[in-house]
């Protein structure tokens, strides 16, 4: 039981909690529950992280290289995959938009100059792990091969949107990240193998 | 998992990183980071060969295929020309028996298809003799 003489206050400066009391016994039963509780809100942050990320790839919306990715990222450069996946997304951005251009008029479609964008998106979206972007690309490539004007349009339509989602998505991963590090916690440094959480497709070989 | 990862940075190993897309870019230069070896980055074919013109040098290469201006067949081709004896690995989206035949016999050292791993490079490495696992 708590007495008024041995309650500890509690300061926070500079993002660090200070603990203040006249009685030894009152700071160490305050500082253990401070850290109890701490300690539940980081468990539960991270367990909902851990979640989420698990449900990113089990929908399909990540696939292995972004556990490599992630497995690049140290102390050093905390925000390496967020700064990647930035770069990503800008240059989605960027080649939807000169793609876009390119299949404006019917009469004179730059097939060449769609196929160069598909190319690079493929090539970026596979080396970040954005899988449905990448498998649209896939399709847009066949599109484009075969000058179907109409299927490069829906697949543009669909890249757009995907890569958009996939944004939303990360971003509310990194939101939890920040949470998890606000609340003084460790990131889970747990690694999903995409080939164990969709057992319905065959396992890619890595080399 | 910081245990699987091999430090190279007492072996004192350069490499050059050739893509043109900003993505890939990011992350070969941190896979090799990772690994130890410092690197340079380029966008095409032709600043590969103007980096060597103005007397650079690199145990490694990492070479696109596909680049502007002058692409990963074209460097290669011109690098050997020049005597650079350097380590060129092609990395490529491009796996057709065809296309990878070519870009080998413009004198590539090994091939590895995108997008590279650390596993991937360790395996790089390992082919080309700059690193021995003990």
């Amino acid at each position: 039981l708590m007495t008024a003489k041995s309650l500890a206050s509690k300061e926070t400066v500079n993002g660090r909690c200070w603990f203040y009391s006249d009685d030894d016994d009152g700071i160490s039963v305050y500082l253990n529950r401070e850290l109890h509780a701490m300690n539940t809100v980081v468990a539960q942050l991270q367990t909902q992280f851990q979640d989420y990320l698990v449900s990113l790839y089990q929908q399909g919306f990540l696939d292995n290289q972004f556990t490599e990715l992630r497995k690049l990222q140290d102390e050093g450069t905390p925000d390496f995959v967020a700064e990647v996946v930035s770069l990503f997304f800008d240059d989605c951005s960027k080649l939807i938009n000169s793609m876009s251009r390119s299949l404006e008029r019917p009469e004179n479609v730059d097939f060449k100059q769609v196929d160069s964008g598909v190319h690079q998106l493929k090539g970026s979206s596979s080396s970040v792990g954005a899988r449905r972007v990448k498998n649209v690309c896939i399709s847009f490539k066949e599109c484009c091969d075969v000058q179907n004007r109409e299927g490069c349009l829906r697949c543009l339509q669909q890249v757009d949107y995907e890569y958009k989602m996939l944004k939303t998505k990360l971003q509310d991963l990194f939101n939890l990240e920040k949470q998890i590090v606000q609340a003084g916690g460790a990131i889970p440094q747990h690694f999903p193998s995409y080939t164990i959480l969709r057992p319905d497709i065959r396992p890619c070989l890595d080399a | 998992m910081a245990g699987e990862v091999p430090n190279l940075e007492a072996s004192k190993l350069t490499a050059l990183v050739v893509d043109d897309n900003f993505v890939n870019q990011s992350v070969h230069h941190k896979l090799l980071d990772r690994l130890g070896i410092k690197n340079d980055v380029v966008s095409n074919g032709q600043e590969a060969v103007d980096v060597h013109c103005s007397g650079r040098n690199y145990d490694l290469i990492l070479m696109d295929m596909d680049m502007p201006i002058m692409n990963g067949i074209q460097a290669t081709r011109r690098l050997r020309e020049m005597g650079i004896e350097s380590k060129i690995a092609g990395v490529t989206t491009r796996a057709e028996e065809e296309e990878v035949k070519e870009f080998m016999e413009a004198g590539l050292n090994d091939f590895q298809e995108k997008p590279l791993t650390i596993s991937k490079l360790v395996s790089i490495l390992h082919n080309l003799e700059l690193y021995v696992q003990t």
